[in-house]
């Protein structure tokens, strides 16, 4: 008899996009969709909906979450300091998902605990490859031993 | 497995650094786990441990129970099972400096007793990725715990990692996340300086 011990299990990746932009949010929607790997996607309009959601008790909460950083309420930098100053939270990865390509704002949100930053591609195809890119890697974090304190990625 | 590196933050305590090797960990629970059961075992190297007896359901059902509280999971699925040996075999493999030098497509077929072409489309169907690919996530993932807790040089790196030169692990390296390696390591130092902490 033989057993064999891995890291973690195989599961569908839980997705969670905040964007107050509703146009952003339907291609995001349509190419998630379009990928191989199983997902569930939620949807939040902007940064205090979606906190109020992780902080509900017994929530289950998100694999990995896309974060727009301009957004009414509460903006994506904020959300990244709450998310990041809860220990509840440490099993989340975080990617950015913004039009700003300001090497200092990347830098900053690096620094503040984000593990991706995506410019928000301006075509379909794009888009799709590099949320297929992201969605690829972020597995690979999730179901390997990768040492997720250094997990950063530029897209 | 890589050295992982937790480093803790109270507001009134103080700072302590600490490196660990999962690898010896994950070895020394599962023997005490099963020496508590008083089953004989042999503990493989690549995630896969033969049990010497035939165990019964009971038994098996505390084990696995007792194992779960570690962070350590019986596969049963063989499919995964494989995919996770294979990954594990490449692991040891960046890590060992034995064995670096080999083919990666010849090294896995002979440790694992499988043609490659077999253990490649598996693991690209399980994985989403492909067996060079995660070859390529490793060895930078690597090449991060060099540079962050060994302060090792890029040359070094390189050298280590058996890259054929400095620039060819540069290139790796921005290619695969997207940063230079003097970037990256700026970044986790600003990190470290903002006292932010996240454990695995």
């Amino acid at each position: 008899m033989k057993m064999l011990i891995p890291n973690t299990g195989e599961h569908v990746l839980r997705i969670a996009l905040a964007d107050d932009d509703r146009d952003d949010r339907q291609f995001f929607k349509e190419a998630i969709e379009e990928l191989s790997i199983r997902t569930t996607l939620q949807m939040f309009l902007d940064g205090q909906k979606l906190m109020d959601y992780l902080n509900t008790p017994g929530v289950h909460l998100p694999d990995l979450i896309f974060l727009d950083l301009n957004m009414p309420v509460k903006n994506g930098m904020q959300c990244l300091k709450e998310i990041r100053a809860n220990r509840a939270f440490n099993q989340i990865s975080i990617a950015i998902y913004s039009t700003s390509s300001s090497e200092l704002d990347i830098e900053d949100t690096f620094v503040n605990g984000a593990n991706i930053y995506l410019n928000k591609p301006n075509n379909f195809a794009k888009l799709r490859e590099s949320i297929s890119k992201v969605l690829q890697i972020n597995w690979q974090y999730h179901t390997s031993n990768l040492n997720r304190d250094n997990f950063l990625l530029r897209l | 497995m890589p050295w992982i590196f937790f480093s803790s933050y109270t507001k009134i305590g103080m700072v302590i650094n600490v490196k660990h090797d999962v690898n010896i960990t994950c070895r020394v629970v599962l023997k005490e786990q099963l020496d508590k059961l008083d089953i004989p075992h042999w503990i493989n190297g690549i995630g896969e441990v033969e049990i010497r007896t035939k165990l019964s359901r009971e038994t098996l059902d505390i084990l696995e129970q007792n194992l779960s509280h570690y962070g350590i999971h019986i596969l049963s699925d063989q499919k995964k099972a494989l995919v996770q040996r294979i990954k594990n075999t490449i692991d040891d493999m960046v890590k060992n400096d034995e064995v670096r030098l080999f083919k990666i497509s010849t090294y896995l077929s002979n440790q694992l007793h499988y043609s490659y072409a077999h253990l490649s489309n598996l693991f690209s169907e399980v994985t989403h990725t492909s067996i060079e690919n995660y070859v390529i996530l490793k060895k930078v993932d690597q090449a991060k715990e060099l540079m962050i807790h060994n302060n090792l040089t890029l040359t070094e790196i390189a050298y280590r990692l058996n890259y054929s030169s400095v620039a060819h692990l540069s290139y790796q390296f921005k290619k695969t996340t997207g940063l230079t390696p003097t970037k990256f390591q700026r970044i986790l130092l600003r990190r470290k300086e903002h006292k932010i902490h996240w454990t695995k």
